[in-house]
């Protein structure tokens, strides 16, 4: 196979979409804030839903504090899935929000990736920067990415700095 | 000019196949690093030959004008050029010239009959078009087999007009269950739309039994003859269809054109959609009285050059002989259906050649079809990956997306042997036995 097929189906990725994190939607339990969205992909028919549990941290910030999906997709949008969940999970909902708009750049950077901090911060979805090579896969790792910010806005919880872009430009 | 030379039943030979290649100058390109492009997405789009290059290019370089107006020589030469198209199209479906409308593509060919009838509703068309009316509680019967072009339409028109929408069910094998017909439709039913051949199961339907029960029940029938057209001769009087909608950019022709027939008398009956200049008779400021057919249902200017492409098109396919394409697509069509002696492949569709196109929708066990394409892809194969425009057909056999390869006139039985080993190592780069 080719080099860019290589990069598009690294391992951390076929792993990833073999033993999926967070998959199997889960009833919340506390009785903190949660959220729900749908997202399709309509040119391929991928989906997903995904619900986020939301705490708050010592210093008062909304938190991620469980995520679980239910989907069907490619490899890479369920890679995507189960990477969004292990990094988010635990952060701040502004750090979450900060990683999506960060992944949302590794995916327009056409293969180049991104400076060492900013991947540095990405952990295993640095692994995506291959998928950047391939314009019509790029919706796919970024439906996740699009339930969570969707969460965020219909969970209200993240006040001043709230998405300009929205929860749907996947 | 009904009647359609079929040509040879035998497949293209060698040599024949050769020279149709020689006129598509994109097969020729590599793709992905260097590999010859093996370009099996014919379902979705067709390539294009020179000599329906040449007619769009000749159009604009020779004759360019306004048609339909103007009295100088350019512009009775384009005109003659636009209306010498319409016959070749005519000719090649088996209909009469003012049988045919010029669309922008088959999805505006279907619109315009769901909202032709919607203004019939209205009152618009006076008496002769009250047969075009629905009333609350009339029904139209679609099928589970549509492309969503042949569905959503008329979901739209039986919530503007409180008509009842009902649809006739597939098989397992991805054909449709003519004996419905006979519960689905009904005294109530006024339309009747139905697929000639199905973009996903690659199914083609016998028609007759659904144009009988129409007419039984007094309904009109509205085909969509989009995947049929371009791969087996189709003569559109013989079927008896009381509407037709096919599409240019599928059987070798330039995109932003499509046809719709409509049987004349029809046509002649029918309330315009799309108003405005070049479809109208006498105009006041208050009032308008439109042109007969086709031309009252030609608003605006015309994609003309594109219309001259179609039937460069239209005279291309005629003369290699619809009979040897459907001929040469049949062999394909065996070739691909082997496709299920491969471990984890499983075939959406019917497994024999009989009464089917040269497209094969799959799945892999264990691999999504976007994967699937992409590994494909990296050997320089071009399939379709999703729905297809058909997300009930897919519901029904429980698959979110599939994978498609398509043939057409041009595609070559190396290719599909090709595409039938890259297919094989699919599971394999997936890490699956």
């Amino acid at each position: 196979m080719s080099t860019a097929m290589e990069q598009l189906y690294q391992q951390v990725i076929l792993d990833h979409s073999k033993n999926p994190h967070g998959r199997g939607l889960v009833d919340p339990a506390g009785s903190g804030a949660s959220a729900e969205s749908h997202q399709v992909n309509p040119t391929c028919g991928d989906e997903v839903t995904m619900r986020v549990e939301f705490g708050t941290s010592a210093s008062g910030d909304p938190t991620v504090e469980r995520v679980s999906w239910e989907g069907q997709g490619c490899s890479i949008s369920q890679a995507s899935l189960s990477v969004l969940t292990e990094l988010v999970t635990g952060q701040d909902v502004t750090s979450g929000e900060h990683l999506a708009s960060v992944f949302r750049e590794l995916m327009s950077s056409r293969g180049k990736g991104l400076d060492e901090a900013s991947e540095d911060a990405l952990g295993d979805a640095a692994a995506f920067t291959g998928v950047s090579q391939f314009p019509a896969r790029i919706k796919c790792a970024l439906l996740g990415w699009a339930a969570l910010r969707d969460t965020f806005a219909k969970a209200g919880v993240l006040g001043d700095v709230s998405s300009t872009d929205g929860a749907r430009t996947a | 000019m009904t009647a359609i030379d079929q040509g040879a039943t035998q497949p293209l030979t060698t040599t024949e196949l050769a020279a149709v290649r020689a006129d598509f100058p994109l097969l020729e390109r590599t793709v992905r690093g260097g590999r010859p492009l093996v370009y099996l997405d014919s379902g979705a789009t067709s390539q294009k030959p020179h000599p329906v290059l040449d007619a769009e290019q000749d159009f604009y370089l020779q004759r360019n004008a306004a048609v339909h107006r103007g009295a100088h020589q350019l512009a009775e030469e384009a005109t003659e050029a636009f209306e010498e198209a319409r016959r070749a199209v005519a000719t090649f479906v088996g209909a009469d010239e003012g049988e045919i409308v010029w669309t922008s593509n088959a999805t505006a060919a279907i619109n315009l009959v769901a909202y032709a009838m919607s203004n019939a509703t209205l009152g618009r068309g006076g008496e002769s078009a009250r047969r075009f009316a629905l009333a609350p509680g009339d029904e139209i019967v679609v099928t589970e087999l549509e492309h969503h072009a042949n569905l959503v339409p008329w979901q739209e028109l039986a919530a503007r007009t409180g008509a009842v929408l009902r649809w006739i069910e597939v098989d397992d094998d991805g054909r449709l269950r003519a004996e419905q017909l006979d519960t689905v439709v009904t005294d109530r039913t006024r339309v009747l739309a139905f697929t000639h051949a199905s973009n996903v199961t690659g199914a083609v339907t016998d028609v007759r039994p659904f144009v009988e029960r129409a007419r039984q029940v007094g309904a009109l029938t509205v085909l969509d003859a989009c995947q049929s057209v371009p791969h087996m001769p189709v003569d559109l009087h013989d079927l008896g269809v009381d509407f037709a909608a096919f599409s240019s950019h599928k059987m070798l022709g330039p995109t932003g054109v499509g046809a719709l027939y409509g049987r004349g008398e029809l046509l002649e009956a029918m309330p315009p959609v799309t108003t405005g200049g070049s479809m109208v008779e006498v105009v006041t400021m208050s009032e308008t009285t439109y042109a007969p057919p086709p031309q009252r249902f030609e608003a605006g200017t015309q994609m003309v050059a594109q219309a001259v492409g179609m039937g460069a098109a239209a005279t291309y396919l005629a003369d290699l002989g619809m009979g040897a394409v459907a001929a040469h697509e049949r062999e394909l069509a065996e070739q691909l259906l082997a496709i299920t002696e491969i471990p984890g492949v499983r075939l959406i569709g019917p497994a024999d050649a009989r009464d089917r196109l040269a497209a094969v929708s799959f799945v892999v066990e264990g691999v999504h079809a976007h994967d699937v394409g992409q590994v494909l892809d990296a050997a320089g194969i071009a399939v379709r990956v999703g729905h297809h425009c058909a997300q009930p057909l897919h519901r029904r056999f429980g698959v979110a997306a599939t994978a498609r390869a398509s043939a057409s006139v041009y595609t070559t039985a190396e290719e599909i042997d090709v595409f039938r080993e890259s297919l094989g190592t699919v599971r394999a780069f997936f890490g699956l036995t």
